[in-house]
């Protein structure tokens, strides 16, 4: 590293985009055909559980992932409508987290 | 009324992803609602240019399928809340995009967003056939390069001749854009420069946006280049060229070199 790269040296992008293409081929080589098939399955049998028991409106229903170096987070919100009256609605919030390792 | 444009080239490499993020990004910025969609299946990379590449569940594929609904689907941009993105599939074949599919999704977005931004896959295929066929207007982006030049040529032939605008008898609005201008290699003489490369493609130009090291920055970070507080040469004709979208008449500036003493001091740091 010369002086001159020392002297004017501010945030360098190089690292970032190292680490972003680190976590993203991770997650992409280990789940063959991507993890959004899982999150799919995943999605589809917690509504179906939760469909015995009070209907649910496909639209309501929001998946959420943050894929990271050691662990993801999938989080699973579901809007559904009170018993008593159609007005009111409750949340239902799922969230997991799990590990790169794990999966494989 | 919505409008649907698409980003295309024929040749790959020449900036359509960057442009369809910046393009995006400034248009969100004046206020207005965006949804930029990759139409790229099989090799996505508009996730990964806009920054939410950690954030994708469902894509465009999901959606056609039935997989998923559409606001699943659309991942809201942290930065510009009222730009959203819809990915491609990373795992389909390509044959997964329907015409039909595509167009009820797109007149869906229709509804809920002013402008749809589709970032095409290069060649002329069905992904590039796709990506324009419900579009009201295009963004031919163009390096000044003779290469590149004689793909946008063909591009805007299919742009005229399969789109569905121009299968119903009407024109397609195509516009110029020249990204990666060499400042100092158009000085020299050594590269087309846009008298050139007008007179050869003679669609409007849209700008020209000349070569930065700020769109590999912003690349590497995950951010369009246009959402920054001090906004790089580059940034500015993305800018421009995306008010000039919305009607507004601002004059091209032809990007021209700068020798000041800090970018040579600057060059040699590098």
């Amino acid at each position: 590293m010369s002086f001159f790269t020392k002297l004017f040296q501010r945030k360098n992008s190089a690292p970032i985009a190292k680490e972003r293409l680190q976590i993203l081929l991770a997650h992409e080589r280990s789940s063959k055909g991507g993890d959004s098939d899982l999150l799919y399955k995943l999605q589809q049998e917690i509504l179906k559980v939760i469909q015995r028991h009070i209907s649910v409106d496909q639209d309501k229903v929001q998946v959420k992932v943050d894929r990271n170096t050691d662990f993801s987070t999938l989080e699973i919100d579901i809007e559904v409508p009170q018993q008593t009256d159609g007005n009111e609605t409750t949340n239902i919030h799922i969230a997991s987290s799990h590990s790169l390792e794990k999966n494989e | 009324m919505a409008k649907v444009i698409v980003v295309t080239s024929g040749k790959g490499g020449v900036g359509k992803t960057t442009t369809t993020a910046a393009i995006g990004a400034a248009l969100a910025q004046t206020g207005q609602k965006v949804v930029v969609i990759d139409f790229d299946v099989g090799l996505r990379n508009l996730d990964l240019v806009m920054g939410v590449e950690r954030r994708v569940v469902f894509d465009f594929v999901n959606v056609i399928q039935g997989e998923a609904t559409l606001s699943q689907a659309l991942i809201q941009d942290k930065r510009l809340p009222n730009l959203s993105i819809l990915a491609a599939s990373q795992t389909r074949d390509k044959d997964a995009l329907t015409q039909e599919g595509v167009g009820k999704i797109i007149e869906e977005l229709r509804e809920k967003f002013d402008w749809i931004v589709c970032d095409s896959p290069a060649g002329i295929e069905k992904g590039a056939k796709l990506a324009m066929h419900f579009a009201d207007q295009a963004i031919v982006v163009t390096n000044p390069e003779v290469s590149s030049v004689r793909d946008s040529d063909r591009i805007i032939g299919v742009l005229d001749s399969t789109t569905e605008i121009s299968v119903n008898g009407g024109k397609m609005e195509k516009f110029l854009l020249i990204t990666r201008y060499d400042p100092n290699r158009a000085a020299r003489g050594d590269m087309l420069n846009t008298d050139d490369v007008l007179d050869i493609l003679s669609i409007p130009l849209l700008g020209i946006i000349p070569e930065s090291p700020e769109i590999l920055k912003a690349s590497n970070v995950g951010a369009p280049i246009t959402i920054s507080d001090n906004p790089s040469a580059a940034a500015q004709a993305y800018i421009a060229a995306a008010k000039r979208l919305q009607g507004e008449d601002i004059a091209i500036n032809i990007p021209t070199e700068r020798k000041g003493f800090f970018d040579w001091l600057f060059k040699r740091s590098h």
